[in-house]
């Protein structure tokens, strides 16, 4: 079984759904983020965030995968400053909703005044409502922003082990593990992390508190990249209990930290979920127990139940 | 009712549904959850009628399963005749506490003003997860003001997510009592569009019209040309109304569908309107009639 805790499905086609139910993924995070331009005001950001938490949801659920989501102002777009505020005041009608497990994206594009203040405020929202944190770590000057956005955290009082500090890289492993957070690494087909380089990341730090996700979106990306990874892990000899926390077990460990994601949700489901929300995923029903099948097969083929 | 809670009426003027239904609902959550979560709900309910604004409102109805879990109701006969009794038609039978718990909650923020409930109402259901948004429209028959509400129950049946259309569609009054002949006409013939079932439908023989007849046959054209399966179900509303080009499709059904379809036919033949209309297979018909009273066939069994 695996989770993609980062996964942004409002992009990604019904193909992409069938082959990640195919490749063992009982259930994806989608954080609320940016979508590739900017929105113009406030009634954007609401049917965002109820789609995520609505009609994608069930949309999830038809291809026989759990959906769940983290909502929050991206920082890119905190830099509209009347819409952030704006964005700022509805937020909390979503915070509590069911399927809600993280406030994120969350953090640095920039790093401008304007980003910093929507961060404080929503780490405070945060800790308002009980909510684990998925900190979205810039892509320029990272190794700076990433170690600011641990201080700003640490200045509001925010537990680490509550937190998912996400795409991380060999540059910022060292002081983010350090600190005490959960580590985040997407795994793109060309930039940022491959799943060579993250197998030997595995190798030498061992599996604590490290996550794979592939953080597909309508950029190039591969809803697979999680699957593939652990298929990779375990051709170089990974062991099958690390490979099963950092494609499984960590992500459910800090995302269901509020209780809204509980591996009940796709190992027994309730008959009032099957009957409307949800189909059942056939993956599951030759048994629960994590099982990595031989390598050398092919991709398509790639199940791990 | 002896014991309903006195405290729901502050500030309200009274309405007897509204009152019966929250004093229900105390009840039947009080039985059904833990004492924890009874305690979670009075207080949520309490604080949502004396809130100043509606952020109290949305983090109860966000937080409900979490406090009160999703198990099914499991209402007693006695509970549903209770229910019907307060409301015509209204049917729990299948609700969870949640569910109930959301509706309660809905019906707590109305503080006797129909329009700023209805706006209230639309606000939240815009911005509704998918589980509020079914147990919101669940909820469709109890709230004050219905014609106020009715653009937001026919956007649901508009959704492409079948528990929300069946959420408003099924073991509702509402529909049947609110929507006009288009709006009806519509849902109907959407539900056998995406695949649910017409039986737990109210009013759907008291509704009957030329009009859907005629939809439902041209659905039913549609569907053979594909050669696609058409449910027995959808002559239910064709037989009572049945123009010329719905004969013919009767006639063929008759002829060449399964006993499923014919039973459905039969039945549908005993609405009143049937009697008029001139059909080449009428003496077989009455062959069934027997059969449908012996053996107790409902709408639900030929679905
Ligand atoms: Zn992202």
């Amino acid at each position: 079984m695996i989770i993609d805790p980062h996964a942004h499905m409002i992009s990604r086609t019904t193909d992409d759904y069938e082959a990640m139910a195919k490749a063992g993924i009982v259930a994806v995070i989608e954080p609320a983020f940016w979508l590739g331009q900017a929105r113009t005001n406030v009634g954007s950001f609401i049917d965002y965030f109820s789609l995520i938490s609505g009609f994608e949801r069930f949309r999830a659920g038809q291809f026989g995968i759990r959906h769940y989501c983290t909502i929050g102002l991206n920082p890119k777009e905190a830099n509209n400053e009347p819409l952030a505020e704006a964005v700022l005041d509805v937020l909390p009608r979503f915070l509590a909703k069911e399927g809600v497990v993280a406030m994120g994206e969350l953090g640095y594009d920039e790093q401008t005044p304007a980003e910093d203040r929507a961060l404080r405020a929503q780490i405070e929202l945060a800790k308002e409502f009980d909510l684990p944190i998925m900190i979205h770590t810039p892509h320029r000057d990272k190794h700076a922003g990433t170690l600011r956005t641990m201080d700003v955290l640490k200045e509001h009082n925010f537990d680490p082990a509550r937190c998912v500090i996400d795409h991380n890289n060999e540059e910022t492993i060292r002081d983010v593990l350090e600190r005490g957070y959960w580590l985040g690494f997407s795994i793109y087909p060309q930039t940022k992390m491959g799943s060579e380089r993250m197998a030997v990341l595995v190798e030498n730090y061992g599996p604590e508190r490290l996550i794979v996700n592939s953080a597909c979106d309508w950029g190039v990306s591969d809803p697979l990249a999680v699957a593939k990874t652990a298929r990779l892990m375990a051709q170089r000899g990974v062991s099958a209990e690390a490979i099963r926390k950092v494609v499984y077990g960590n992500a459910l460990a800090v995302y269901g930290l509020n209780g809204e994601m509980r591996e009940e949700h796709w190992l027994a489901p309730a008959p009032i979920d099957q009957r409307t929300l949800y189909e059942g995923n056939s993956v599951l029903r030759g048994g629960q127990t994590p099982r990595i099948e031989q390598p050398g097969r092919p991709v398509d083929e790639l199940r791990i139940t | 009712m002896a014991n309903a809670p006195h405290r729901f009426r502050n500030g309200r003027s009274e309405n007897a549904v509204l009152d019966g239904f929250l004093a229900l609902a105390d009840e039947w959550i009080a039985r059904a959850a833990d004492a924890g979560g009874a305690e979670w709900f009075r207080s949520a309910t309490n604080d949502i009628v004396h809130a100043a604004n509606d952020r109290t409102l949305g983090v109860a109805i966000g937080l409900a399963p979490r406090r009160l879990g999703k198990a099914d109701l499991a209402l007693t006969d006695d509970d549903r005749q209770r229910a019907a009794a307060l409301r015509p038609g209204f049917d729990p039978s299948d609700w969870s506490i949640d569910q109930l718990a959301r509706v309660a909650f809905m019906i707590a923020s109305h503080d006797g003003n129909d329009v700023a409930f209805a706006a209230r109402f639309d606000s939240f259901c815009s911005s509704a997860a998918l589980n509020e948004l079914i147990a919101l429209c669940r909820g469709l028959p109890l709230y004050p003001g219905a014609a106020l509400i009715e653009p937001r129950a026919r956007e649901a049946v508009r959704s492409g997510m079948k528990p929300v259309f069946e959420a408003v569609a099924h073991n509702n009054p509402y529909p049947g009592e609110v929507f006009g002949e288009d709006a009806w006409n519509h849902m109907v013939v959407k539900a056998l569009f995406i695949g649910s079932s017409l039986w737990p439908v109210q009013g759907l023989d008291a509704r009957a019209n030329p009009h859907l007849a005629r939809m439902l046959v041209d659905l039913a054209r549609e569907r053979w040309a594909a050669g696609r399966p058409v449910s027995a179900e959808l002559w239910r509303c064709v037989a009572p109304y049945a123009d010329a080009e719905g004969v013919a499709a009767l006639t063929r059904v008759w002829q060449g569908g399964e006993g499923k379809d014919r039973l459905a036919i039969a039945l549908a033949l005993q609405h009143p309107a049937g009697a008029s209309v001139d059909l080449p297979f009428r003496e077989e018909v009455v062959q069934f009639k027997t059969r449908l009273a012996a053996e107790k066939i409902g709408w639900r069994d030929v679905a």
